[in-house]
C-alpha cells in the first residue's frame, strides 16, 4: 500500500501586493511523509506556518515549489499542481479536514452539515443522518441543537460540529487544525477516542494541537516545523 | 459518464467598438460545477456571460456545448430555432432584475407553466400540478399561484423566476447577480434555495456577482476578471484565502467583516 501522504521539497511565501510588493516567506523545504494509521503532530510556536502546511495539503492556500503527493483511486496525484475539479475530488474522496473554525452557511441544520461529505460521495441520507446523530451523541451536543443551523452555538459547539463532520467519512487522510482548542475535558478525551479509532482503521492523520495532553495522548511523532523556517530576504 | 465537459469556451473575445468588452477567455465548465465569475462594475463578467449564452454575439471565439445525444456543437453554428429550442429547454437564464426574466401580467402559474409548454406540455392539469410543485419548491405558498407577479416582493419574484427557469430540468444555468437588489435576510434565503437545487439537480451553473460571500457560498471555482481579462482563477477558497493577483487581493480585503 503506498504512503498516504508525501510532502517533498514544499516552499511557500505570500506577497502582499498592496503593502508595496513586500514578501512574506512562510516555509521552504518542507519534506515529511504520513503512514496509513500514525498520527503525525506538526509542532512549533504559534505563526511558524503550521496551519499555512495543512492548508497547502488541502489546495486551500497555493504552493510556490514542491509536491505533494497522496493517491485518488489508486494514481498517484500532485496538489501543488492539481486543478480545481481534481482538488474538489479529492476533497471528497481522500482528504478530510477539520478547520479551526466552522464556516457556517445560513438556514443548514447541525445535523445536514455534518452529514454533508457523506451525501457527497453518494451515501443515502437517512444513512447519512443517521450517522451523523451518532457522532454529534458522541461529542455531547445537545439533542435540541441538531436541527438548529449552527450559526449561533458557540464556539465549542460549532468546533464539535465541524469535528462530526470531519470525522464522519473514511478519508484515508485526515488534517486536524487544533480540534480541540476550544473544547472541555470531557469533550477533549471524546476526540481523542475519536483520533484513536481512526488509528486503528488505519487512517493516516497529521494534526496541530497545542494541547500538551491531547497531544501526549495522540502523537507518534513531531514534525518539528520550525526546521522548514523560510530564510527571511528582501522584497 | 461525467468524462466529458458540458461547455468549452474558446478564445473568446467581444469588442464593443475600439473598446474591450471581454478579451481571449478560455475555460471548461463540467457538470455540476458552478463557475462564479467575479469582478468590479465594468470589467466585463457581464458581457462574457452573455457572449456565452448567445445573448450577444462575440467578435472572436467559440462556445461548444454537449447536446444531451453527447455531441459538442458549436452555438454560433447552430440555427437561430433550434438556439432558442436549447435556450428555453436545456438553459435557464436569471436576470438581477425578475422584471427582466419574468411576464409580470400574467400569472405566476403561467410563468412557471410557459417553460413546460415550451417542451411541449400540454395537458393544462399536469402544468398546472407542476408548476404549483415548483412554487412550492421555491417557497412560495399554492395560493398564490394565479396572482401576477407584480404583486410579489421582490424576492418572491426572485424565486418565482428560478422556479420558472428549473422547472424544465436544464442542464445548465446562467445566473446575473442572482441576488443584486435584495435584502441581506431576503439573499440568504435565496441564496440557501439555489445552493440547495444546484446540489440536489446537480446543475451546471456559471454565477455572475461581485459578491465574494455569494461566489464563497455558492461556485466552487471562480474566475476573476479586470478590464475586460480574467486575471486570476482556480478553486473558490484557495482565490479567497490566498489570492495572488494584486488585483484579487484588493478585491479580497475589501470585504467589510460583520
Amino acid at each position: 500500500m503506498p504512503t498516504p501522504l508525501v510532502v517533498s521539497e514544499v516552499a511557500k511565501s505570500f506577497v502582499m501586493h498592496l503593502r508595496d510588493g513586500i514578501k512574506l516567506p512562510v516555509v521552504e523545504n518542507v519534506n515529511f511523509s504520513v503512514a496509513a494509521g500514525e498520527c503525525a503532530v506538526l509542532g512549533g510556536p504559534s505563526g511558524i506556518g503550521k496551519s499555512s502546511i495543512l492548508k497547502m495539503l488541502y489546495g486551500n492556500y497555493g504552493v510556490d515549489a514542491g509536491q505533494i503527493l497522496i493517491t485518488h483511486n489508486d494514481v498517484t496525484v500532485d496538489i501543488a499542481g492539481a486543478d480545481p475539479r481534481t482538488v474538489l475530488n479529492i476533497r471528497r474522496d481522500v482528504i478530510g479536514y477539520v478547520s479551526q473554525f466552522l464556516r457556517t452557511v445560513p438556514r443548514v441544520a447541525a445535523v445536514d452539515v455534518v452529514a454533508e461529505p457523506l451525501l457527497a460521495r453518494g451515501i443515502k441520507s437517512d444513512v447519512a443522518r443517521t450517522r451523523a446523530i451518532e457522532l454529534l451523541e458522541k461529542l455531547n451536543l445537545p439533542e435540541h441543537l441538531w436541527q438548529l443551523p449552527p450559526t449561533t452555538f458557540s464556539g465549542g459547539e460549532q468546533q464539535r460540529v465541524n469535528i462530526a463532520r470531519g470525522f464522519i467519512t473514511n478519508h484515508p487522510l485526515l488534517l486536524l487544525d487544533e480540534p480541540t482548542a476550544s473544547l472541555d475535558a470531557e469533550n477533549r478525551a471524546v476526540v481523542v477516542q475519536l483520533i484513536r479509532e481512526k488509528k486503528a482503521s488505519g487512517t493516516a492523520l497529521l494534526g496541530i494541537f497545542h494541547d500538551q495532553d491531547v497531544r501526549s495522548a495522540v502523537a507518534d511523532r513531531i514534525i518539528d516545523v520550525s526546521m522548514f523556517r523560510a530564510g527571511r530576504e528582501a522584497a | 459518464m461525467n468524462e466529458q465537459p458540458l461547455l468549452r469556451v474558446n478564445s473568446m473575445t467581444k469588442y464593443y467598438g475600439s473598446r474591450i468588452g471581454c478579451r481571449d477567455v478560455s475555460f471548461e465548465l463540467w457538470p455540476g460545477e458552478v463557475l462564479a465569475i467575479v469582478g468590479e462594475s465594468g470589467s466585463g463578467k457581464t458581457t462574457l456571460l452573455n457572449n456565452i449564452s448567445t445573448r450577444l454575439t462575440p467578435t472572436s471565439g467559440t462556445v461548444e456545448y454537449r447536446m444531451r445525444d453527447g455531441q459538442f456543437r458549436d452555438l454560433y453554428r447552430m440555427g437561430e430555432a433550434e438556439r432558442r429550442f436549447l435556450m428555453r429547454t436545456d438553459w435557464g437564464f436569471v436576470h438581477q432584475n425578475p422584471a427582466d426574466g419574468l411576464r409580470m401580467t400574467v400569472s405566476a402559474g403561467a410563468n412557471v407553466g410557459e417553460r413546460l409548454m415550451a417542451i411541449g406540455d400540454r395537458h393544462y392539469g399536469d402544468i398546472r400540478n407542476t408548476a404549483t410543485r415548483w412554487l412550492g419548491r421555491v417557497e412560495i405558498d399554492a395560493d398564490r399561484v394565479d396572482d401576477q407577479p407584480r404583486d410579489f416582493s421582490g424576492g418572491m419574484r426572485q424565486r418565482l423566476q428560478i422556479a420558472r427557469n428549473l422547472v424544465t430540468g436544464p442542464r445548465l444555468v446562467f445566473m446575473d447577480e442572482p441576488t443584486g437588489g435584495l435584502d441581506v435576510s431576503v439573499q440568504a434565503r435565496l441564496l440557501d434555495l439555489v445552493r440547495s437545487l444546484v446540489n440536489d439537480l446537480g446543475l451546471s451553473a456559471i454565477v455572475v456577482t461581485h459578491d465574494l460571500a455569494v461566489a464563497r457560498l455558492l461556485s466552487h471555482r471562480m474566475m476573476v476578471m479586470k478590464d475586460g481579462y480574467v486575471i486570476e482563477q482556480g478553486l473558490t477558497d484557495r482565490v479567497l484565502d490566498d489570492p495572488r493577483e494584486p488585483y484579487t487581493q484588493l478585491l479580497v480585503s475589501s470585504i467589510l467583516q460583520v
